[in-house]
Protein backbone atom coordinates (compact mmCIF):
# COMPACT_ATOMS: atom_id res chain seq x y z
CA UNK A 1 0.00 0.00 0.00
CA UNK A 2 0.96 3.50 -0.58
CA UNK A 3 -0.02 6.84 0.65
CA UNK A 4 -1.28 9.04 -2.03
CA UNK A 5 -2.67 12.59 -1.35
CA UNK A 6 -4.66 13.98 -4.59
CA UNK A 7 -7.49 16.51 -4.89
CA UNK A 8 -10.59 15.08 -6.95
CA UNK A 9 -13.39 17.20 -8.44
CA UNK A 10 -11.83 20.04 -6.20
CA UNK A 11 -11.97 18.43 -2.96
CA UNK A 12 -8.68 16.90 -1.13
CA UNK A 13 -8.33 12.86 -0.91
CA UNK A 14 -5.89 11.16 1.10
CA UNK A 15 -6.25 7.28 0.75
CA UNK A 16 -3.61 4.40 0.83
CA UNK A 17 -3.64 2.48 -2.63
CA UNK A 18 -1.97 -0.90 -4.12
CA UNK A 19 0.42 0.26 -7.00
CA UNK A 20 -1.28 -1.49 -9.72
CA UNK A 21 -4.70 0.14 -9.19
CA UNK A 22 -5.27 2.40 -12.32
CA UNK A 23 -7.45 5.56 -11.30
CA UNK A 24 -10.22 4.48 -12.94
CA UNK A 25 -10.57 1.85 -10.44
CA UNK A 26 -9.75 4.49 -7.75
CA UNK A 27 -12.40 6.76 -8.63
CA UNK A 28 -14.83 3.84 -9.59
CA UNK A 29 -14.63 1.67 -6.47
CA UNK A 30 -13.09 3.98 -3.61
CA UNK A 31 -14.52 7.04 -4.23
CA UNK A 32 -17.80 5.25 -6.15
CA UNK A 33 -17.76 8.03 -8.80
CA UNK A 34 -19.03 5.78 -11.46
CA UNK A 35 -19.57 7.95 -14.41
CA UNK A 36 -16.04 6.61 -15.07
CA UNK A 37 -16.36 4.12 -17.22
CA UNK A 38 -14.06 1.21 -18.66
CA UNK A 39 -14.19 -0.55 -21.50
CA UNK A 40 -11.02 -2.19 -23.02
CA UNK A 41 -8.64 -1.23 -20.01
CA UNK A 42 -6.46 -0.93 -22.37
CA UNK A 43 -6.32 3.24 -23.81
CA UNK A 44 -8.36 2.37 -27.37
CA UNK A 45 -11.89 2.91 -26.37
CA UNK A 46 -11.43 6.33 -24.33
CA UNK A 47 -14.41 5.67 -21.91
CA UNK A 48 -12.33 6.13 -18.79
CA UNK A 49 -11.34 9.40 -20.28
CA UNK A 50 -10.74 12.27 -17.14
CA UNK A 51 -9.17 15.40 -16.73
CA UNK A 52 -5.57 15.04 -14.62
CA UNK A 53 -4.33 18.62 -14.54
CA UNK A 54 -7.04 20.16 -16.54
CA UNK A 55 -5.56 17.75 -19.44
CA UNK A 56 -7.37 14.39 -20.90
CA UNK A 57 -5.78 11.54 -19.79
CA UNK A 58 -6.95 7.46 -20.22
CA UNK A 59 -7.75 6.60 -16.39
CA UNK A 60 -7.04 3.00 -16.58
CA UNK A 61 -3.48 3.88 -18.31
CA UNK A 62 -2.86 5.50 -15.03
CA UNK A 63 -2.06 4.37 -11.94
CA UNK A 64 -3.56 6.03 -8.77
CA UNK A 65 0.10 5.90 -7.26
CA UNK A 66 0.96 8.03 -9.73
CA UNK A 67 -1.78 10.64 -9.45
CA UNK A 68 -0.35 11.72 -5.85
CA UNK A 69 -0.57 15.44 -5.47
CA UNK A 70 -2.61 15.58 -8.82
CA UNK A 71 -5.24 17.02 -9.58
CA UNK A 72 -8.48 14.96 -11.40
CA UNK A 73 -11.68 16.01 -12.71
CA UNK A 74 -14.15 13.40 -13.32
CA UNK A 75 -17.48 13.74 -15.10
CA UNK A 76 -19.07 14.54 -12.37
CA UNK A 77 -17.23 17.86 -11.51
CA UNK A 78 -18.86 20.27 -14.19
CA UNK A 79 -21.94 21.09 -12.97
CA UNK A 80 -20.89 24.87 -13.04
CA UNK A 81 -19.28 24.24 -16.59
CA UNK A 82 -20.25 26.75 -18.96
CA UNK A 83 -19.19 24.76 -22.18
CA UNK A 84 -20.11 21.19 -20.58
CA UNK A 85 -23.55 22.95 -19.76
CA UNK A 86 -23.90 23.96 -23.57
CA UNK A 87 -22.08 20.72 -24.51
CA UNK A 88 -24.73 19.06 -22.43
CA UNK A 89 -27.83 20.85 -23.72
CA UNK A 90 -26.61 20.17 -27.58
CA UNK A 91 -25.84 16.13 -26.98
CA UNK A 92 -29.82 15.91 -25.11
CA UNK A 93 -31.78 18.11 -28.34
CA UNK A 94 -29.05 16.39 -31.27
CA UNK A 95 -30.17 13.20 -29.32
CA UNK A 96 -26.23 12.31 -29.25
CA UNK A 97 -26.11 9.05 -27.04
CA UNK A 98 -28.45 5.93 -26.54
CA UNK A 99 -26.71 3.69 -24.42
CA UNK A 100 -24.86 6.47 -22.87
CA UNK A 101 -21.83 4.36 -21.88
CA UNK A 102 -19.19 6.44 -23.99
CA UNK A 103 -21.22 9.93 -22.65
CA UNK A 104 -19.46 10.92 -19.89
CA UNK A 105 -15.61 10.46 -21.33
CA UNK A 106 -17.14 12.31 -24.91
CA UNK A 107 -18.06 15.19 -23.30
CA UNK A 108 -14.83 15.11 -21.68
CA UNK A 109 -12.69 14.75 -24.85
CA UNK A 110 -15.82 17.56 -26.79
CA UNK A 111 -15.22 19.93 -23.82
CA UNK A 112 -11.23 19.68 -24.44
CA UNK A 113 -11.19 19.98 -28.17
CA UNK A 114 -13.25 23.26 -27.78
CA UNK A 115 -11.04 24.76 -25.19
CA UNK A 116 -8.61 24.12 -27.47
CA UNK A 117 -10.53 25.38 -30.63
CA UNK A 118 -10.02 21.98 -32.14
CA UNK A 119 -13.91 22.01 -32.76
CA UNK A 120 -14.03 24.01 -36.20
CA UNK A 121 -14.86 21.51 -38.83
CA UNK A 122 -16.26 18.50 -38.92
CA UNK A 123 -12.87 16.74 -40.41
CA UNK A 124 -11.46 18.49 -37.39
CA UNK A 125 -14.03 17.27 -34.86
CA UNK A 126 -13.81 13.70 -36.14
CA UNK A 127 -10.27 13.93 -35.89
CA UNK A 128 -10.67 14.66 -32.27
CA UNK A 129 -13.26 11.72 -31.52
CA UNK A 130 -11.08 9.21 -33.05
CA UNK A 131 -9.85 7.80 -29.80
CA UNK A 132 -13.43 7.72 -28.34
CA UNK A 133 -15.54 4.81 -29.10
CA UNK A 134 -19.12 4.87 -29.60
CA UNK A 135 -20.67 1.70 -30.61
CA UNK A 136 -24.98 2.77 -30.72
CA UNK A 137 -24.80 5.88 -32.46
CA UNK A 138 -22.43 5.85 -35.61
CA UNK A 139 -21.17 9.31 -34.66
CA UNK A 140 -23.37 11.67 -36.37
CA UNK A 141 -25.22 13.22 -33.86
CA UNK A 142 -22.32 13.31 -31.58
CA UNK A 143 -20.29 14.87 -34.25
CA UNK A 144 -23.30 17.68 -34.79
CA UNK A 145 -23.82 18.46 -31.03
CA UNK A 146 -20.19 19.05 -30.69
CA UNK A 147 -20.60 21.43 -33.54
CA UNK A 148 -23.18 23.32 -32.60
CA UNK A 149 -22.39 23.57 -28.86
CA UNK A 150 -18.96 24.96 -30.35
CA UNK A 151 -20.53 27.26 -32.53
CA UNK A 152 -23.08 28.24 -29.60
CA UNK A 153 -20.05 29.14 -27.38
CA UNK A 154 -18.17 31.26 -30.11
CA UNK A 155 -21.46 33.13 -30.70
CA UNK A 156 -21.74 33.79 -27.31
CA UNK A 157 -17.73 35.09 -27.16
CA UNK A 158 -18.70 36.84 -30.13
CA UNK A 159 -21.24 39.04 -28.18
CA UNK A 160 -19.50 39.33 -24.72
CA UNK B 1 -7.87 -6.82 -17.50
CA UNK B 2 -5.86 -5.34 -14.28
CA UNK B 3 -2.81 -4.73 -13.95
CA UNK B 4 -0.61 -7.49 -11.73
CA UNK B 5 0.48 -6.59 -8.26
CA UNK B 6 3.64 -4.30 -8.24
CA UNK B 7 5.84 -1.90 -6.19
CA UNK B 8 5.75 1.49 -6.94
CA UNK B 9 9.03 4.24 -6.38
CA UNK B 10 9.27 7.56 -7.17
CA UNK B 11 12.92 8.24 -6.99
CA UNK B 12 14.11 12.16 -6.21
CA UNK B 13 16.45 12.39 -8.73
CA UNK B 14 17.85 10.34 -12.26
CA UNK B 15 21.07 9.55 -10.60
CA UNK B 16 18.85 7.75 -7.86
CA UNK B 17 16.78 6.21 -10.41
CA UNK B 18 19.84 4.83 -12.33
CA UNK B 19 20.82 3.61 -8.72
CA UNK B 20 17.70 1.70 -8.38
CA UNK B 21 17.39 0.11 -11.80
CA UNK B 22 20.70 -1.07 -11.49
CA UNK B 23 19.87 -2.59 -8.35
CA UNK B 24 16.89 -4.24 -10.01
CA UNK B 25 17.90 -4.76 -13.71
CA UNK B 26 15.81 -7.90 -14.04
CA UNK B 27 12.31 -6.78 -12.18
CA UNK B 28 12.31 -3.29 -12.67
CA UNK B 29 10.55 -1.36 -15.40
CA UNK B 30 11.17 2.58 -15.76
CA UNK B 31 7.72 4.25 -16.13
CA UNK B 32 6.94 7.84 -17.65
CA UNK B 33 3.58 8.35 -19.30
CA UNK B 34 2.83 4.85 -19.23
CA UNK B 35 0.75 4.65 -22.21
CA UNK B 36 2.56 1.43 -23.05
CA UNK B 37 3.38 0.12 -20.01
CA UNK B 38 0.21 0.25 -17.92
CA UNK B 39 -1.49 -1.68 -20.99
CA UNK B 40 0.61 -4.03 -21.61
CA UNK B 41 0.93 -4.78 -17.89
CA UNK B 42 -3.25 -4.60 -18.15
CA UNK B 43 -2.98 -7.27 -20.61
CA UNK B 44 -0.43 -9.04 -18.96
CA UNK B 45 1.98 -8.82 -21.45
CA UNK B 46 4.35 -7.30 -18.53
CA UNK B 47 4.13 -8.00 -15.10
CA UNK B 48 7.43 -5.79 -13.36
CA UNK B 49 8.10 -6.18 -10.00
CA UNK B 50 8.75 -2.47 -9.20
CA UNK B 51 8.13 0.22 -11.18
CA UNK B 52 10.34 3.29 -11.12
CA UNK B 53 8.29 5.83 -11.61
CA UNK B 54 10.95 9.14 -13.61
CA UNK B 55 7.88 11.35 -14.88
CA UNK B 56 8.26 14.32 -12.06
CA UNK B 57 12.05 14.48 -12.96
CA UNK B 58 12.76 18.26 -13.24
CA UNK B 59 16.44 16.95 -15.83
CA UNK B 60 13.86 15.22 -17.76
CA UNK B 61 11.79 17.77 -18.53
CA UNK B 62 14.35 20.18 -20.06
CA UNK B 63 14.01 21.39 -23.12
CA UNK B 64 17.81 23.01 -24.47
CA UNK B 65 18.03 25.52 -27.29
CA UNK B 66 21.54 26.27 -28.85
CA UNK B 67 22.75 27.66 -31.59
CA UNK B 68 23.02 24.25 -33.61
CA UNK B 69 20.43 21.78 -31.69
CA UNK B 70 17.66 21.64 -29.13
CA UNK B 71 17.46 18.80 -27.02
CA UNK B 72 14.52 17.45 -25.58
CA UNK B 73 13.92 15.93 -22.28
CA UNK B 74 12.54 12.28 -22.12
CA UNK B 75 9.44 13.08 -20.37
CA UNK B 76 8.30 15.82 -22.20
CA UNK B 77 5.02 14.72 -23.51
CA UNK B 78 3.92 14.36 -27.58
CA UNK B 79 1.55 17.20 -26.83
CA UNK B 80 3.59 19.46 -25.16
CA UNK B 81 5.47 19.07 -28.86
CA UNK B 82 2.24 19.11 -30.50
CA UNK B 83 1.48 22.48 -28.25
CA UNK B 84 4.86 24.38 -29.53
CA UNK B 85 5.79 23.94 -25.93
CA UNK B 86 8.90 22.96 -26.65
CA UNK B 87 11.61 24.70 -29.02
CA UNK B 88 10.95 22.88 -32.38
CA UNK B 89 14.29 22.33 -34.13
CA UNK B 90 12.71 20.59 -37.65
CA UNK B 91 10.55 23.63 -38.75
CA UNK B 92 7.56 22.30 -37.82
CA UNK B 93 7.97 18.37 -38.86
CA UNK B 94 7.84 17.57 -34.94
CA UNK B 95 4.84 18.99 -33.85
CA UNK B 96 2.98 17.87 -36.91
CA UNK B 97 3.82 14.15 -35.84
CA UNK B 98 3.52 14.92 -32.31
CA UNK B 99 -0.23 15.71 -33.74
CA UNK B 100 -0.73 12.14 -35.37
CA UNK B 101 0.62 10.11 -32.83
CA UNK B 102 -2.39 8.39 -30.92
CA UNK B 103 -5.15 10.36 -29.34
CA UNK B 104 -4.79 13.64 -27.43
CA UNK B 105 -6.00 11.78 -24.30
CA UNK B 106 -2.47 9.74 -24.58
CA UNK B 107 -0.15 12.10 -25.35
CA UNK B 108 -0.82 14.71 -22.81
CA UNK B 109 0.41 11.67 -20.79
CA UNK B 110 3.09 9.55 -23.55
CA UNK B 111 6.52 10.99 -23.87
CA UNK B 112 9.35 11.18 -26.82
CA UNK B 113 11.62 9.43 -24.48
CA UNK B 114 8.78 6.68 -23.51
CA UNK B 115 8.07 5.97 -27.57
CA UNK B 116 12.03 5.92 -28.00
CA UNK B 117 12.76 3.00 -24.81
CA UNK B 118 10.25 1.18 -26.04
CA UNK B 119 10.65 0.78 -29.53
CA UNK B 120 7.52 -0.12 -31.13
CA UNK B 121 8.47 -0.65 -34.83
CA UNK B 122 5.07 1.33 -35.77
CA UNK B 123 6.17 4.30 -33.63
CA UNK B 124 6.55 7.88 -34.73
CA UNK B 125 9.75 9.23 -33.06
CA UNK B 126 11.97 6.84 -33.86
CA UNK B 127 11.65 6.68 -37.38
CA UNK B 128 11.25 10.22 -37.53
CA UNK B 129 14.07 11.01 -35.18
CA UNK B 130 16.46 8.90 -37.12
CA UNK B 131 15.10 10.87 -40.37
CA UNK B 132 16.33 14.02 -38.26
CA UNK B 133 19.75 12.62 -37.34
CA UNK B 134 19.31 12.83 -33.48
CA UNK B 135 21.06 11.04 -30.96
CA UNK B 136 19.95 9.61 -27.99
CA UNK B 137 21.36 10.78 -24.79
CA UNK B 138 21.33 7.71 -22.04
CA UNK B 139 22.34 8.05 -18.59
CA UNK B 140 23.80 4.79 -16.60
CA UNK B 141 25.77 3.44 -13.18
CA UNK B 142 28.96 4.86 -15.26
CA UNK B 143 27.51 8.35 -16.24
CA UNK B 144 26.44 9.60 -20.10
CA UNK B 145 26.52 8.53 -23.55
CA UNK B 146 25.21 9.57 -27.02
CA UNK B 147 23.85 6.99 -29.04
CA UNK B 148 22.57 7.69 -32.77
CA UNK B 149 19.14 7.62 -32.95
CA UNK B 150 19.91 5.18 -36.73
CA UNK B 151 21.71 2.67 -33.90
CA UNK B 152 19.10 2.74 -30.94
CA UNK B 153 16.81 0.88 -32.04
CA UNK B 154 17.77 -2.05 -33.10
CA UNK B 155 14.94 -4.12 -33.75
CA UNK B 156 11.25 -4.63 -32.63
CA UNK B 157 10.89 -3.32 -29.47
CA UNK B 158 14.73 -3.75 -28.96
CA UNK B 159 17.19 -1.20 -28.60
CA UNK B 160 21.14 0.14 -27.55
CA UNK B 161 19.55 1.05 -24.19
CA UNK B 162 21.81 -1.41 -21.23
CA UNK B 163 19.58 -3.01 -18.66
CA UNK B 164 20.76 0.16 -16.24
CA UNK B 165 20.83 2.77 -18.39
CA UNK B 166 18.01 5.76 -18.82
CA UNK B 167 16.62 7.90 -21.76
CA UNK B 168 17.57 11.39 -20.36
CA UNK B 169 17.68 13.21 -23.35
CA UNK B 170 17.58 13.38 -27.29
CA UNK B 171 19.43 15.89 -28.86
CA UNK B 172 18.16 17.13 -32.57
CA UNK B 173 20.54 18.89 -34.78
CA UNK B 174 18.58 22.20 -36.04
CA UNK B 175 17.19 22.00 -39.74
CA UNK B 176 18.30 25.13 -41.99
CA UNK B 177 15.97 27.76 -43.16
CA UNK B 178 16.08 25.54 -46.49
CA UNK B 179 15.40 23.09 -45.28
CA UNK B 180 12.56 20.08 -46.36
CA UNK B 181 10.71 17.55 -44.95
CA UNK B 182 7.75 15.67 -46.12
CA UNK B 183 5.91 13.54 -43.47
CA UNK B 184 3.03 10.58 -44.00
CA UNK B 185 1.62 7.91 -41.78
CA UNK B 186 -1.02 5.97 -43.37
CA UNK B 187 -3.57 4.37 -40.85
CA UNK B 188 -7.34 3.26 -41.68
CA UNK B 189 -8.68 5.54 -38.49
CA UNK B 190 -7.09 8.77 -37.10
CA UNK B 191 -4.91 7.96 -34.01
CA UNK B 192 -3.96 4.47 -35.23
CA UNK B 193 -0.67 2.53 -35.18
CA UNK B 194 0.84 3.12 -38.78
CA UNK B 195 0.55 0.57 -41.13
CA UNK B 196 3.30 2.71 -43.20
CA UNK B 197 4.92 5.39 -41.96
CA UNK B 198 7.61 7.62 -43.77
CA UNK B 199 9.67 10.60 -43.36
CA UNK B 200 11.60 12.69 -46.03
CA UNK B 201 14.30 15.23 -44.47
CA UNK B 202 16.51 17.37 -47.01
CA UNK B 203 19.05 19.89 -45.74
CA UNK B 204 21.25 21.04 -48.52
CA UNK B 205 22.84 23.78 -46.30
CA UNK B 206 23.82 21.00 -43.80
CA UNK B 207 24.70 18.58 -46.80
CA UNK B 208 21.99 16.28 -45.14
CA UNK B 209 19.31 14.01 -46.70
CA UNK B 210 17.92 10.90 -45.59
CA UNK B 211 14.57 9.15 -46.07
CA UNK B 212 13.56 6.74 -43.14
CA UNK B 213 10.15 4.58 -43.30
CA UNK B 214 8.82 3.39 -40.33
CA UNK B 215 6.52 0.28 -39.14
CA UNK B 216 8.60 -1.66 -41.47
CA UNK B 217 9.03 -4.78 -38.85
CA UNK B 218 12.10 -4.00 -37.58
CA UNK B 219 14.00 -0.93 -36.60
CA UNK B 220 13.43 2.28 -38.83
CA UNK B 221 14.58 1.47 -42.57
CA UNK B 222 17.02 4.15 -43.86
CA UNK B 223 16.36 4.84 -47.69
CA UNK B 224 19.81 4.90 -48.77
CA UNK B 225 19.11 4.91 -53.13
CA UNK B 226 16.06 7.13 -52.12
CA UNK B 227 17.76 9.32 -49.74
CA UNK B 228 20.77 10.00 -52.39
CA UNK B 229 18.03 10.60 -55.12
CA UNK B 230 16.53 13.58 -52.67
CA UNK B 231 19.85 14.65 -52.48
CA UNK B 232 20.31 15.06 -56.28
CA UNK B 233 17.00 16.32 -56.57
CA UNK B 234 16.25 13.32 -58.89
CA UNK B 235 12.72 12.36 -60.49
CA UNK B 236 10.29 10.31 -58.59
CA UNK B 237 11.86 7.34 -56.45
CA UNK B 238 9.92 4.49 -57.25
CA UNK B 239 12.43 2.66 -58.59
CA UNK B 240 14.91 3.77 -55.86
CA UNK B 241 12.14 3.14 -53.51
CA UNK B 242 11.97 -0.54 -54.81
CA UNK B 243 15.16 -1.54 -54.70
CA UNK B 244 16.04 -0.06 -51.26
CA UNK B 245 12.92 -2.56 -50.18
CA UNK B 246 14.59 -4.98 -52.28
CA UNK B 247 18.04 -4.62 -49.89
CA UNK B 248 16.19 -5.10 -47.11
CA UNK B 249 15.41 -8.67 -47.72
CA UNK B 250 14.85 -9.99 -43.58
CA UNK B 251 12.33 -7.66 -43.16
CA UNK B 252 9.72 -10.03 -45.17
CA UNK B 253 6.73 -7.44 -46.69
CA UNK B 254 3.65 -8.96 -48.51
CA UNK B 255 3.07 -7.17 -52.07
CA UNK B 256 0.17 -5.17 -50.51
CA UNK B 257 2.56 -3.62 -47.02
CA UNK B 258 5.40 -3.53 -49.46
CA UNK B 259 3.06 -1.47 -51.91
CA UNK B 260 2.19 0.47 -48.99
CA UNK B 261 5.44 1.49 -48.00
CA UNK B 262 6.55 2.41 -51.64
CA UNK B 263 3.31 4.86 -51.84
CA UNK B 264 4.41 6.63 -48.41
CA UNK B 265 7.71 6.83 -49.35
CA UNK B 266 6.95 8.29 -52.60
CA UNK B 267 4.27 10.72 -51.36
CA UNK B 268 6.90 11.98 -48.64
CA UNK B 269 9.37 12.62 -50.77
CA UNK B 270 6.96 14.66 -52.97
CA UNK B 271 5.85 16.91 -50.27
CA UNK B 272 9.65 17.69 -49.92
CA UNK B 273 9.98 18.37 -53.90
CA UNK B 274 7.00 20.49 -54.16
Amino acid sequence: MTAIRLQINGADVADDVPPRLSLADFLRERRNLTGTHLGCEHGVCGACTVLVDGAPARSCLMLAVACDERRIQTIEAFADDPVMQALRRNFHQHHALQCGYCTPAMLITARDLILRRRAGSEREIRDGLAGNICRCTGYTNIVTAIAAAAKELGTEAANA
Amino acid sequence: MKAPAVDYVRPKSLAEAVDLLSQHPREARVIAGGQSLVAMMNLRVASPGLLIDISRLPELSLVSDDPNAVGIGACVTHAAIEDGQAADPSRGLMPRVAASLAYRAIRTRGTIGGSLALSDPAAEWPAVLTALDAEVVVCGPGGKRSIGCADFTTGVFETALAADEIIESVRIPKLSQDARWGYLKLCRKAGEFASALAVAVIDRTRGHSRVVLGAANGAPLVLDHTSRLLSNGGPEPRNAVAADLDRAADRHFDEFQRNLHIVAAMRAVRQVLQ
